[in-house]
């Protein structure tokens, strides 16, 4: 089969590609392994909601128009908005297929599926950039009688075996799951490393809206001091609730979730945690601090003070005065891991020459320089700092189909 | 030395004096709490002077015996000054010296006469780590060993017990290989 462009993956950001490219008419199909919004069906846990306010869910060609724009999508409604914006789109779309290799073809490229082989000029790959949960190295030592457990195979707390649960990591995902986990009455340990804390809502708007408002969102990949940096920044510490509450780690402690220091190791029945605990607290809340001055100066320049709220600081964060440094699994009832440390991208499937030492696809903001008419689109910071983020996506989509236009169009002259 | 300070022959660690010390900590172990202080100062560039005084323990201010001071600095392919030895250097000879004077200790009670002790130490580093090159390499050492050559009147498995027991008795070990908890601040 031939066509200009493969697009792998029926998210929203593949079919609002697939828009970019439909109203371009260049010719392209999208390949989905399972169906349309995937993961959103199958790999998210069941309180889950978006991060981001129901006025900020916008893609190319759709916007929300429900009468909760402060709310946040359950999982279900965001298949729903997907669904509805395959419906909208309506590409050509082999779902069902799963890509099985990527390789060079010629000029062009060669996409083998187990329905089928694609040729074809040019390759979107938009499968997700959370597909694979990434471990600690330390996790290799975690005693074979605990449970192990990633967000991907976390539902509920009730599916957990009863007694105390040790969660790995204090940004977004960790923070939800200790919360509602500890509420289930498995005591919950919290081991917090590097993690970036944002108030649900500040002077009155929610903190996404300010960081769209002020620009931050807009910054781009070749503006910013250190992209590797950046796009290794970890997700905030934010929870999408009908009540637009904040949950920091204050919050947890109040609940009586235990703080300690980031997973060192496990030794003798014990886990270990470093005694960075503080440290790392400090830095999120001076981080946290700087984003809300940078809001303030934003304010403040604009002269519009008198359209929000006033300016306030938060409590520091509260660390106990010695946190404990290890914790006895089997004294404590831990009977549960949950390793909330991230994700990366699987690019397994894509053979070519395109991969760094520690196997990160190389790509100057979604163009993979190195396979020309290859681009990638959905990463962290891929081109935008909102690039993670559902309204992210129209921006980059439009760059990455304007370039991969130029590039077929460069081709077709070459010709 | 004078006279009355001078220890008991042997290796030249008057145990009497430690082992007497757990004794009174049995009755009175608030004596056991120390605090180890050292007051440091940037001179120039990476170059920094420590200076150690005095601490506190057995319910008292304790002065050393004279000031001592350390420095240290970054070596020349940090295109530093190397003015001193590196922080981490001085880590290690924490180590060292604490595992040796745990040896000889050992040794004293176990009536064992060392004629030679050397200890070589080496440390492994990624300084992708420091440099935060990549996020998944720590700052620290990745690996330590520590090597003894050690001519004492006991058989190699007697020595072998001694460096090990050194080991388990050991502040610097443990300050290495378990977590702490550290705050710093600014005033």
């Amino acid at each position: 089969m031939q066509t200009t462009t493969v697009v792998v993956g029926a998210g929203h950001a593949g079919l609002a590609v697939s828009h970019c490219l439909a109203a371009r008419g260049i010719d392209h199909v999208v390949i989905e392994r399972g169906e349309v919004a995937h993961t959103w069906r199958t790999e998210r846990w069941e309180s889950l909601r978006l991060l981001t306010p129901n006025w900020q869910t916008k893609v190319p060609g759709l916007a929300y128009d429900g009468d909760d724009p402060d709310g946040f999508m359950t999982a279900a409604e965001v298949v729903a908005f997907i669904e509805h914006y395959a419906r909208l789109v309506d590409p050509p779309l082999e779902t069902g297929t799963i890509v099985e290799s990527l390789t060079k073809n010629g000029d062009g490229y060669q996409v083998v599926t187990d329905r089928g082989t694609w040729r074809c000029a040019t390759v979107v790959i938009a499968s997700g950039g959370f597909n694979i949960p990434k471990f600690p190295p330390v996790a290799a030592a975690l005693p074979g009688t605990i449970e192990s457990v990633t967000p991907m195979d976390y539902t509920r707390p009730s599916a957990l075996p009863d007694g105390a649960v040790l969660v790995v990591g204090a940004s977004a995902t960790g923070v939800q799951i200790a919360d509602e986990v500890h509420r289930s009455g498995r005591p919950v340990t919290l081991a917090v490393g590097e993690h970036v804390r944002m108030p649900r809502t500040y002077r009155g708007k929610d903190i996404l809206w300010w960081m769209d408002r002020t620009g931050l969102h807009d910054e781009r990949y070749d503006e910013v001091d250190d992209i590797v940096r950046a796009r290794r920044v970890p997700s905030p510490q934010l929870v999408g609730t009908p009540e637009r509450a904040t949950l920091n780690l204050n919050d947890l402690t109040d609940r009586g979730v235990r703080l300690v220091g980031s997973i060192a190791g496990f030794s003798e029945g014990k886990a270990q945690f470093s005694g960075s605990l503080r440290n790392k607290c400090n830095l999120a809340d001076l981080k946290q601090g700087r984003l809300l001055d940078t809001i303030d100066e934003w304010v403040d320049e604009n002269g519009c003070g008198d359209e929000f709220e006033p300016p306030h600081r938060f409590e520091p964060t509260r660390v106990e005065e010695s946190p404990p440094l290890t914790l006895d699994l089997a004294s404590e009832g831990v009977r549960t891991v949950i390793w909330a440390t991230g994700y990366e991208p699987d690019h397994s499937w894509v053979d070519l020459p395109v991969f760094d030492r520690k196997g990160r696809l190389r790509h100057e903001g979604g163009v993979v320089t190195e396979a020309p008419g290859v681009y990638r689109i959905g990463l962290n910071f891929l081109r935008r700092r909102k690039s993670s983020f559902i309204h992210g996506t129209a921006d980059d989509a439009r760059d990455l189909t304007d370039h991969l236009a130029r590039h077929i169009g460069a081709d077709a002259a070459r010709s | 030395m004078s006279d009355t300070s001078t220890p008991p022959g042997l290796n030249g660690v008057n145990v009497e004096h430690l082992l007497g010390a757990r004794n009174i900590l049995g009755d009175q172990p608030e004596a056991g709490q120390f605090k180890w202080r050292v007051t440091n100062e940037w001179l120039h560039g990476t170059h920094s002077k420590t200076q150690v005084e005095g601490y506190f323990g057995l319910g008292q201010e304790n002065d050393h015996k004279a000031s001592y001071s350390f420095e240290s600095d970054h070596p020349l392919v940090f295109a530093a000054e190397d003015n001193a030895a590196t922080p981490v250097e001085i880590v290690l000879t924490g180590l060292a010296s604490c595992l040796t004077a745990g040896v000889a200790a050992v040794a004293q009670v176990r009536e064992i006469q060392l004629r030679s002790v050397k200890a070589t130490v080496e440390a492994d580093m990624d300084i992708a780590g420091i440099l935060g090159a990549d996020p998944e390499v720590r700052n620290g050492f990745s690996n330590v060993k520590v090597s003894y050559d050690i001519d004492a009147d006991a058989t190699p498995a007697d020595i072998e017990a001694l460096v090990a027991q050194s080991q388990k008795r050991s502040a610097v070990y443990d300050i290495l290989t378990n977590p702490t908890n550290v705050t710093v601040e600014v005033n």
